[in-house]
C-alpha cells in the first residue's frame, strides 16, 4: 500500500501557495490530517484505471458562450461595487501594500 | 386546524389554504414567527431573519407561491440581505445582487423569511463547523441535524418554515433531510442554476428543495429549475412539470437495491429490506444488485472537492468584500490547502487525475445499472444522526457519512431522500436514497411519492 508522507514543512509550503496563515500547532495537526486523508485516497490505487479516461464534467455541454453584449442590468454602480469593501477611500478600494520603498 | 398551528402545513396545503382563504397571510406568519421565537434560539437553524417578510408577502399574493415563507440556506446570495455562508470571512457581507434561485423564488411569489445555518462554506455534513455555532436536530436536540444544509432541514423539521432550499455537493441536501426526518431532493447537476451560490465544488454543486413531503419537493423544484445564461453549466433543456408524476402507479417499475453487501450497513439495510416490501405490494419489480463499492467514492470525492474548493475560495482576498484570509476556520483552511497540494506539480497526476478516472468508473457503473433498472435504492446514510460533538477530530467525518450519496453526486444524477424508519426511543429517522439517470427527477419523485403515501413515516401525513 502506498503511504503518503506529509511533514509540517510541507504544510508550511502549501500554506504559502494557498495564501493561508497557519499557526505552528496547525502545521503539525494539518500534516497528520492530510496523511490520514491521502491514505483514504490511496485506496483508489486498488482499482485498474489504466484504460480509463478522466471525467471532469457530466452535462456534456461544450463551448458555452454568451453574446458579446453589455448587459446593463448586471452592472454595479460605483456605490454598489464599493458597498462591501472593508477599506474604501475616495471611491477606491484600499489594498495592502506589496512594494517596499527599497523595491521602487 | 387551529390558527396557531398553521406553521405545520405543507407547502401544497398552505397554497391551497391561501387560495380558499381558509386563513390569512397574517395568521400564517403569526404561527411561523411564533415557532421561530420558541425554537430558533435553541436550535440555531436561522442565522438571519427578515423582519419585513410579512410586508413583502402581502405584495405577492397574486403570484403562484402567494407569499409563502421559504427558508434559504445562507450560501445563496440575497440582494440587500446579509449572506455569510456561515463563515466569519463574510460576516458583514450584504450582496448587491440575487442568486438565480433567490430571484426565481421571489418572482414566483415566495418570501425568503430567513437564511439558514450550514457548515461554513458548506464544507461538512453536521452543521457543526459553522462559524456561528452548531444547529441542533429538532427531532432530538442531543443530536446533530446533519449538513451542510442542516439549518434548512432543521427549520423544516421544527415547522419554522413552510418550505426550504438547500444545496448539495455530495449529500448536503439528502443527508440532513434523512437525519431530520424530512424530504430532500438533489436535482440533476445543471438542472438548477448555481449563479450567486457561494461556490464549493463547481462540478457537483446542485441547489434543491428541502420540504415536508415529496409533493412539496416536486412543486418547489418547478419554481427553481430551468436554464440560466448566467450559469454556463446550467442545462438548456426544458424542465418538465415535476408534479405530473405524483400519485402515478409504479406498477412494473424496475428497482435495483444496492449496497446490501457493504460492511457497516447491516442495521440500515435490515430496516430498509422490511420497508421495501411496499414497492412489491405496489407492483414494482424489486431486485438486489451489486454496484461499484461506494467506499471508493470517498477518495474520489475528497480529491475533486478539495481541488475545486482551493480554486473557488482563492477569490476571498478581503479587498472587494469580506474579511481577509486569516478569518477562515480550520475546515476551510484544510480543504483549500489539501486541494492546492493535490493540484500542484508532481501531485496532480498522482491524485487528481486518478480521482477523475475513478469518477468515470462510477459513471460507467451507474449507466450499466440503469440499462436494467429504472431507479436505484439504498439507505441515505450509514446510520442515524450522530451526537453533538461527533465531528471533533474527525477529518473525514462528512466524507464517511455521505459515502452512499457521493457516487450520484460525482455522476450528476438526481436523488431524493425520504424517511423510511423512526426510532421509537430516540425519535431519530433513517432516510432512503432513490437515484435515477440524468434529467429523470420525475422517476425519483414518482417512487418516493408512492413510498411516502403508502407508509407511515412521514410525520406531516401521519402526525405523531
Amino acid at each position: 500500500m502506498v503511504k503518503s508522507v506529509v511533514t509540517p514543512k510541507d504544510v508550511e509550503h502549501i500554506a504559502k501557495l494557498a495564501k493561508i496563515p497557519v499557526s505552528p500547532t496547525e502545521k503539525r495537526s494539518f500534516a497528520t490530517a492530510f496523511e490520514e486523508t491521502l491514505g483514504v485516497v490511496n485506496q483508489l490505487r486498488q482499482l485498474d484505471v489504466t484504460q480509463t479516461p478522466t471525467t471532469h464534467q457530466v452535462t456534456g455541454l461544450e463551448n458555452v458562450w454568451r453574446d458579446d453584449e453589455v448587459d446593463e442590468t448586471k452592472m454595479f454602480s460605483q456605490q454598489q461595487a464599493l458597498a462591501n469593501g472593508t477599506k474604501v477611500h475616495d471611491g477606491y478600494f484600499m489594498v495592502p501594500r506589496i512594494l517596499e520603498e527599497k523595491d521602487v | 386546524m387551529s390558527k396557531s398551528s398553521l406553521n405545520t402545513l405543507t407547502l401544497t396545503q398552505t397554497i391551497e389554504g391561501l387560495k380558499q382563504k381558509t386563513f390569512s397571510l397574517q395568521e400564517l406568519y403569526g404561527a411561523i414567527n411564533q415557532a421561530i421565537e420558541q425554537n430558533n434560539q435553541k436550535l440555531n437553524a436561522y442565522l438571519t431573519l427578515d423582519d419585513k417578510a410579512l410586508a413583502k408577502a402581502e405584495k405577492t399574493t397574486h403570484l403562484p407561491l402567494m407569499g409563502v415563507p421559504i427558508a434559504v440556506k445562507d450560501n445563496f446570495c440575497t440582494k440587500d440581505f446579509r449572506t455569510t455562508a456561515a463563515s466569519k470571512v463574510l460576516d458583514q457581507f450584504v450582496p448587491q445582487f440575487d442568486s438565480t434561485v433567490a430571484k426565481k423564488l421571489k418572482e414566483a411569489g415566495g418570501v425568503i423569511i430567513g437564511k439558514t445555518n450550514l457548515d461554513a462554506w458548506a464544507h461538512g455534513s453536521s452543521t457543526e463547523t459553522s462559524g456561528y455555532g452548531r444547529t441542533l436536530n429538532p427531532r432530538n436536540p442531543n443530536y446533530l441535524p446533519g449538513g451542510s444544509s442542516g439549518g434548512s432541514a432543521a427549520a423544516i423539521a421544527a415547522d419554522m418554515t413552510i418550505a426550504a432550499v438547500g444545496s448539495e455537493t455530495a449529500g448536503s441536501i439528502r443527508q440532513p433531510a434523512a437525519w431530520c426526518g424530512v424530504v430532500g431532493l438533489k436535482p440533476t447537476y445543471g438542472r438548477v442554476s448555481r449563479y450567486g451560490v457561494a461556490a464549493m465544488a463547481s462540478s457537483t454543486d446542485s441547489p434543491g428543495p428541502i420540504t415536508k413531503t415529496v409533493e412539496d419537493a416536486a412543486l418547489l423544484l418547478n419554481f427553481l429549475a430551468g436554464h440560466d445564461p448566467n450559469d454556463a453549466t446550467s442545462s438548456p433543456q426544458q424542465a418538465p412539470d415535476f408534479t405530473a408524476v405524483l400519485n402515478k402507479s409504479i406498477k412494473g417499475l424496475k428497482i435495483g437495491v444496492i449496497y446490501q453487501d457493504i460492511p457497516g450497513l447491516e442495521m440500515v439495510n435490515e430496516k430498509l429490506s422490511e420497508q421495501l416490501q411496499v414497492f412489491k405490494e405496489l407492483g414494482a419489480q424489486l431486485e438486489t444488485t451489486k454496484a461499484l463499492d461506494p467506499r471508493y467514492a470517498i477518495g474520489v470525492y475528497t480529491v475533486v472537492q478539495r481541488a475545486e474548493v482551493s480554486s473557488n475560495l482563492a477569490r476571498y482576498d478581503g479587498i472587494r468584500y469580506g474579511h481577509d484570509r486569516s478569518y477562515f476556520g480550520p475546515e476551510a483552511k484544510r480543504r483549500q490547502m489539501l486541494g492546492t497540494y493535490t493540484l500542484s506539480k508532481g501531485y496532480a497526476e498522482k491524485y487528481y487525475d486518478l480521482a477523475q478516472k475513478v469518477r468515470t468508473l462510477f459513471l460507467e457503473d451507474n449507466n450499466q445499472l440503469f440499462k436494467k433498472y429504472d431507479v436505484l435504492i439504498s439507505a441515505t446514510s450509514p446510520g442515524f444522526a450522530k451526537k453533538i460533538g461527533a465531528t471533533e477530530g474527525a477529518a473525514m467525518f462528512g466524507e464517511l457519512e455521505d459515502m452512499l450519496l457521493e457516487p450520484s453526486s460525482l455522476t450528476g444524477q438526481p436523488g431524493i431522500s425520504v424517511p423510511y424508519y423512526r426510532d421509537p426511543k430516540t425519535h431519530l429517522f433513517l432516510g432512503m436514497n432513490i437515484v435515477a439517470p440524468m434529467w429523470q427527477e420525475q422517476r425519483v419523485i414518482q417512487v418516493a411519492d408512492a413510498f411516502e403515501k403508502n407508509t407511515q413515516w412521514n410525520t406531516w401525513r401521519n402526525p405523531l
